[in-house]
């Protein structure tokens, strides 16, 4: 029992980035734009958020770091593939790889060190009771904040007049741009978010994962959670589950092995990357009806006035 | 005041050819503020990153040594990215195939096989990047996966599955515990061209990929379907070239030849399988095919250029200890600054400064 608390708890844990990329990821998608820069604005997140904590003492202010450094960073990916009408797949690769450097330079000086992680609520009486004490009642702030952002984001998609104008930007820019919507903006704040999202999702590493950063960190992650927005066909509410499906997988690879099961423990920390590529294969086959994917994703808008 | 893209009628040639001259400009420009934020005298710096490799025979060398996989990988990826197939997963396909054909020297050592090791070892190295690389392109075509994500995911595969390698059963027993293979035979090495340089026989295959790639996309039907499918995917259709065939060819030639790079760097340059074989050979081809401009000539001078930056960055580390980030900084703000002046070859940016009305749609 103690070991399936811990388990969960650790789930949990692995899941929370994945959960707050990829949510912000969704939101830049459903307004038409596909930003592969996930992966690079999460590492300089990483940097920046350990960085931040680093030198003021305080989790807020790295986190706050965090979310700054991936805003800054979409804003330029915002620049090449709203302004100038450059091809996104490109831009988001480039996007990716001058955030590996980036994140390398500035992480070069907090290698080795160690901050206090982000603490955990505790409530007396409610964290502690058996089982269900810590899993519900002791998380630290990043896990409650990212549910909370999954909710806002089912909220403002599908209940608010901006969430809907979003959506249909991210359908027919055409249509959107005929009826007077300026959807170069309202994609930009869209990757903006996204940026965001990811910025803070990488903070979240070093600041309540493991507290320390070394250099790569994020391993992926940022890929992983575009693949959860396929996963879940672009719906809010799936990317929870597919979230913590995948932090499952990363987490029980781990315990097999500690375990010891004889597996070699490469073949055992390539699963969740095989886990990605047969989702995505067995969720396309699944679709060929039609797809889900917002109709505009991907593609360029350059308004004709 | 306001600014906005206008579409040319035509492409324009002229921005085509120093596109990528004027994004070499911008980015040296950024790197010497990057410099002066670092402390360092970016005059100096700019000397030992650009100048310094060119200066000195071992340098040149190895210049051309860094060129040759960049240079056969971004081949490859070029009728990717013509056919608008998106193959990212080059790292992977070509850690593959250093596995694969290090299979046969590891299996052969210390036998007395004679001298069709090493063209075995090629052939092997190519053929299971090949393979490697229809993995993402099948699901492609056959279920509708992203190319992308799934290419992507497969090099961290590829790269665990090296590690386990030379961690486990094809670990050297004299290596120290090292992770590595033992030294290759001599009948499993790429012969160097000079003696005693490091020059080696795969910067001619290099070359005959460079000639092959021109003559297939200028002057074969094959080449040009690659183009048309992925400029003009609707005329292609109405063509009748088969673009899912397309997709299949274009990932199996970009993950044979990531392969053999693969497999030539590991039998030349580095003489045994130990993982970090590559840093990071497959992503920076990506900036070698899109700075080449998709072109195999281009191709071919953005390749040496970026070795260059691989060299130069070397010894700013070792001269004036700058960091190696930085050279993935520069690569990074490279390709940004490509796509960015490409897009002056489509569009012309106008800048109004008259107020102009604007109607907000009815509510």
């Amino acid at each position: 029992m103690e070991l399936a608390e811990a388990i969960i708890l650790s789930v949990l844990a692995a899941s929370t980035p994945l959960l707050i990329a990829a949510t912000g990821e969704l939101v830049t998608e459903r307004s038409g734009v596909l930003n592969l820069g996930v992966e690079g604005m999460m590492i300089v997140g990483a940097a920046c958020g350990f960085g931040g904590a680093w030198l003021s003492g305080s989790v807020f202010i790295g986190a706050l770091c965090g979310v700054v450094a991936g805003t800054l960073l979409s804003l330029i990916f915002a620049m090449m593939t709203l302004g100038l009408a450059v091809n996104q797949v490109a831009s988001g690769l480039a996007l990716t790889i001058l955030g590996i450097g980036l994140s390398g330079l500035i992480g070069a000086g907090f290698v080795g060190e160690r901050i206090n992680p982000a603490v955990h609520l505790h409530i007396p009486g409610l964290t502690d009771i058996p089982l269900v004490g810590r899993i519900l009642f002791g998380e630290d702030a990043f896990v409650y904040l990212s549910l909370a952002l999954v909710v806002g984001v089912w909220w403002f998609l599908y209940r608010t007049r901006a969430g809907l104008i979003l959506r249909a930007c991210g359908d027919n820019h055409t249509s959107a741009h005929a009826l007077g919507y300026s959807v170069l903006r309202i994609r930009m704040y869209a990757v903006m978010f996204g940026g965001a999202c990811a910025g803070l999702a990488g903070a979240y590493l070093p600041l309540a994962y493991t507290p320390f950063f070394i250099p790569g960190m994020t391993a992926g992650r940022g890929w992983i959670a575009l693949a959860l927005t396929v996963f879940a066909s672009w719906r809010p509410g799936r990317l929870v589950i597919g979230a913590y499906l995948f932090g499952a997988v990363t987490i029980l690879q781990l315990h097999a092995q500690g375990a010891g099961i004889g597996i070699p423990s490469q073949f055992m920390s390539s699963l969740p990357y095989l886990a990605t590529v047969i989702v995505l294969v067995a969720l396309s086959r699944a679709r060929t009806g039609g797809s889900t994917a917002p109709a505009a994703l991907g593609t360029v808008f350059v308004p004709d006035r | 005041m306001q600014f906005v893209l206008e579409k040319r009628t035509e492409r324009s040639n002229t921005i085509a050819l120093v596109s990528p001259l004027i994004a070499i400009g911008l980015t040296i420009v950024t790197m010497s503020i990057l410099f002066a934020i670092l402390g360092k005298n970016p005059v100096a710096a700019l000397g030992v990153y650009f100048i310094d490799p060119l200066t000195d025979s071992y340098s040149l060398q190895e210049i051309a040594v860094k060129a040759t996989p960049l240079v056969m990988i971004a081949i490859g990826l070029s009728l990717c990215y013509l056919a608008n197939a998106w193959n990212i997963g080059a790292e992977g396909q070509f850690l593959i195939g250093a596995v694969a054909g290090s299979w046969i020297a590891v299996k052969t050592q210390g036998t007395d096989a004679g001298h069709w090791v090493l063209p075995a070892m090629l052939a092997a190295g190519a053929a299971a990047g090949a393979l490697y690389a229809l993995i993402p392109a099948i699901c492609k075509t056959r279920f509708g996966a992203s190319e992308i994500l799934t290419s992507l995911m497969l090099v961290y595969v590829a790269d665990l599955f090296l590690d386990y390698l030379v961690r486990g059963p094809w670990r050297d027993p004299a290596g120290f515990n090292f992770p590595t293979t033992a030294e290759f035979d001599p009948v499993a090495t790429v012969p160097v061209l000079i003696a005693g340089g490091r020059l080696h026989l795969g910067a001619i295959i290099a070359l005959i990929v460079v000639a092959a790639a021109t003559v297939l996309l200028g002057r074969t039907i094959k080449g040009f379907e690659i183009r048309v499918v992925g400029a003009a995917p609707r005329a292609a259709r109405f063509g009748g070239f088969n673009s899912d065939q397309l997709i299949l060819l274009t990932f199996a030639i970009s993950g044979a030849l990531a392969g053999l790079a693969g497999i030539i760097e590991v039998a030349g340059p580095v003489g045994h399988l130990q993982p970090g074989i590559s840093p990071g050979y497959g992503f920076t081809a990506i900036i070698v095919a899109f700075l080449g401009r998709l072109n195999p000539i281009g191709i071919l001078i953005a390749g040496l250029f970026l070795a260059l930056t691989f060299i130069g960055g070397e010894q700013a580390q070792i001269a004036m200890k700058i960091p190696l980030d930085v050279t993935k900084v520069f690569q990074g703000l490279l390709l940004f600054y490509v796509l960015a002046c490409d897009s002056l070859i489509l569009y012309r940016f106008r800048l109004i400064f008259a107020s102009r009305q604007v109607s907000r749609g009815a509510g």
